[in-house]
């Protein structure tokens, strides 16, 4: 056929099969709320803190509140109140957002710098602020999905 | 008095114009040498390989509002006000992004369909310019635009710097769907989760519906390629979607059951209602207009006197119906010409005259759209959705023209 046809109807398809897409770590980066995705790795809320004072505060205030950047602890139940704060701990559904957000995007300096212990540990020591896990508590790619956030029912799609 | 009929705008300028023609005496002309402008007794500036903005434009800029900490997290708006048509400039394309604009070499860039398909496939540029390729005018508005207006007092800005992160181009790409079926689809696959190559690698989960019906994959910005702040060198387009899910960089779809919970979807662009519930995945934006001139902080030179009336409208949900424009603060309203084509989910430029009788007054537009979705009054709008929903805001915008001329953004 030499003559011009429909757009759509006739091209060449050129996408390279490769079925290691669907294992390997840099085409599945997106940590699920299923715990899908998740690395290997642990930290703890000690561990946390300082990462946090070293690596955080500076933008996030101490403990998460009161710098340039959002608050990501405190004000948890304030969502019906005259004044709402949409926090990590009053607000995210899921903490394994909490982790998969921390690691592609934090520091914004240098996104993907920190390891996937030291993003478990950032996680304990945010979710800790609030009693959202206890103080000498660990998160790893083995419990951080069953943590229940206070406000995984505050959501709703339009119908 | 506010609002005439068209007719009679129309009636009498034809009469001033005419009352002019007979007056003018015929003269010779005995100027040797006639006094020209300068610019027609000399040799002109060189070509240029890539042309610039008039000297005398340079304050027709984006805006750029941004956090200190991080400049790479922030806006910059369009400035609406200084525009008119209703396609925006490449340079003055309205910008989000959430940690700066990435520098992306196309000969490395790959683009990756994987998750629940047969055929995980990789891209390069240079094989997706192969493919056949739509164009298509569409607006892109980020969920966030307009947002100081669910602040209690109205803010001063100028009508883009409060409104512009919205604007409207010709994009060119491959559909969607041709690079899913090539893939092969799996049926358990009900969402994809569209990556960003930046520094933020921005994801967000989109239905699979959406990417089967009109998505397209940008690789052309009103005939160029891309500009590097708007996705160079492809983005997703989503038309009447808001901007959050047209990734700009983007580098993968990942073919998945259900959404990721991104915090894109869920502590952001998602709507805070009255009763401490957030609305999550509202895609579609809904119909908008806004009066770009004459707008807050412009000066209206003649009291009284006769002005254009000019806006734009557009809705995520199809073509623009009408524009209505009221001068007494909704009291009244007039139906505005449409500039045509209509197109669906773009920009409509809408006008009428309006001869201003110099007493105070409230300028207004509102919309409705094919579907028959009306734009809102803002008392509406809060009634509905509360003071803190923060994204999506779509009420009528008012500008009051007081007896100075001088004109301000109001609540009304």
């Amino acid at each position: 056929m030499n003559s011009p046809v429909l757009a759509d109807e006739l091209y060449q398809p050129l996408g390279m099969v490769d079925h290691e897409l669907n294992t390997s770590a840099e085409w599945n980066l997106t940590i699920f709320p299923s715990g899908k995705n998740l690395p290997e790795g642990q930290g703890t809320v000690s561990q946390g803190a300082k990462l946090f004072a070293n690596q955080c505060a500076t933008c996030h205030g101490q403990n998460g509140r009161g710098g340039s950047a959002m608050a990501l602890t405190g004000d948890v139940s304030s969502l019906t109140s005259e004044y709402p704060e949409k926090t990590v701990n009053s607000f995210w559904p899921y903490a394994t957002t909490l982790f998969d957000y921390i690691r592609r995007t934090m520091p914004p300096q240098a996104p993907f710098s920190l390891t996937p212990d030291e993003a478990y540990a950032l996680s304990a020591f945010i979710l800790a602020q609030d009693g959202l896990m206890p103080e000498d508590g660990q998160l790893s790619h083995q419990n951080i999905h069953q943590v229940q956030m206070p406000n995984q029912q505050g959501f709703y799609t339009q119908p | 008095m506010t609002l005439r009929r068209r007719n009679f705008l129309k009636s009498s300028l034809l009469l001033s114009g005419g009352a002019m023609t007979f007056s003018l005496p015929v003269r010779a002309n005995t100027q040797a040498v006639p006094e020209l402008p300068a610019s027609m007794r000399q040799t002109g500036k060189p070509f240029s390989n890539y042309g610039q903005p008039s000297e005398y434009e340079k304050t027709v800029i984006r805006w750029i509002s941004a956090n200190s900490d991080v400049p790479g997290n922030g806006v910059s708006w369009s400035p609406l006000h200084e525009l008119a048509g209703t396609i925006t400039p490449n340079g003055l394309h309205f910008e989000r992004h959430h940690n700066g604009v990435p520098e992306i070499d196309p000969k490395q860039h790959e683009f990756v369909i994987n998750g629940l398909v047969e055929n995980p496939l990789t891209f390069s540029v240079t094989n997706l310019l192969r493919y056949p390729m739509h164009s298509r005018i569409c607006f892109i508005e980020c969920g966030g635009n307009s947002n100081t207006s669910w602040r209690t007092e109205p803010v001063q800005s100028a009508a883009g710097y409060t409104h512009g992160l919205v604007s409207n181009a010709e994009w060119t790409g491959i559909p969607v769907k041709l690079l899913l079926k090539e893939a092969g689809v799996k049926t358990e696959a009900k969402w994809a989760i569209a990556e960003g190559a930046d520094g933020a690698s921005l994801n967000i989960s989109i239905p699979l519906e959406k990417l089967l019906d009109d998505a397209f994959i940008a690789l052309y910005q009103n005939g160029e390629r891309l500009r590097p702040e708007n996705g160079y060198p492809m983005r997703l387009i989503l038309p009447g979607w808001e901007g959050i899910t047209q990734v700009k960089w983007l580098r993968q779809l990942l073919l998945v059951e259900a959404p990721a919970q991104s915090r894109d979807e869920t502590a952001q662009y998602t709507e805070l209602m009255p009763n401490g519930k957030a609305q999550q995945f509202s895609f579609i934006m809904q119909p908008k207009s806004i009066i770009t001139s004459p707008s807050v902080g412009m000066v209206l030179p003649d009291n009284p006197g006769i002005y254009q009336i000019s806006g734009l409208a557009w809705s995520g949900f199809g073509k623009v119906a009408s524009v209505e424009v009221s001068c007494d603060g909704g009291a009244s309203w007039q139906e505005a010409s449409l500039q045509t084509p209509v197109l669906d989910k773009a920009f409509t430029r809408f006008s009428i005259g309006w001869q201003w009788n110099g007493e105070a007054a409230i300028l207004q537009s509102r919309v409705t759209d094919e579907a028959g979705n009306i734009q809102p009054t803002r008392e509406r709008l809060l009634k509905e959705k509360g003071k803190h929903n923060f994204f999506h805001y779509n009420a009528i915008i008012s500008w009051e023209v007081d007896p100075s001329g001088e004109i301000f953004h109001v609540y009304a």
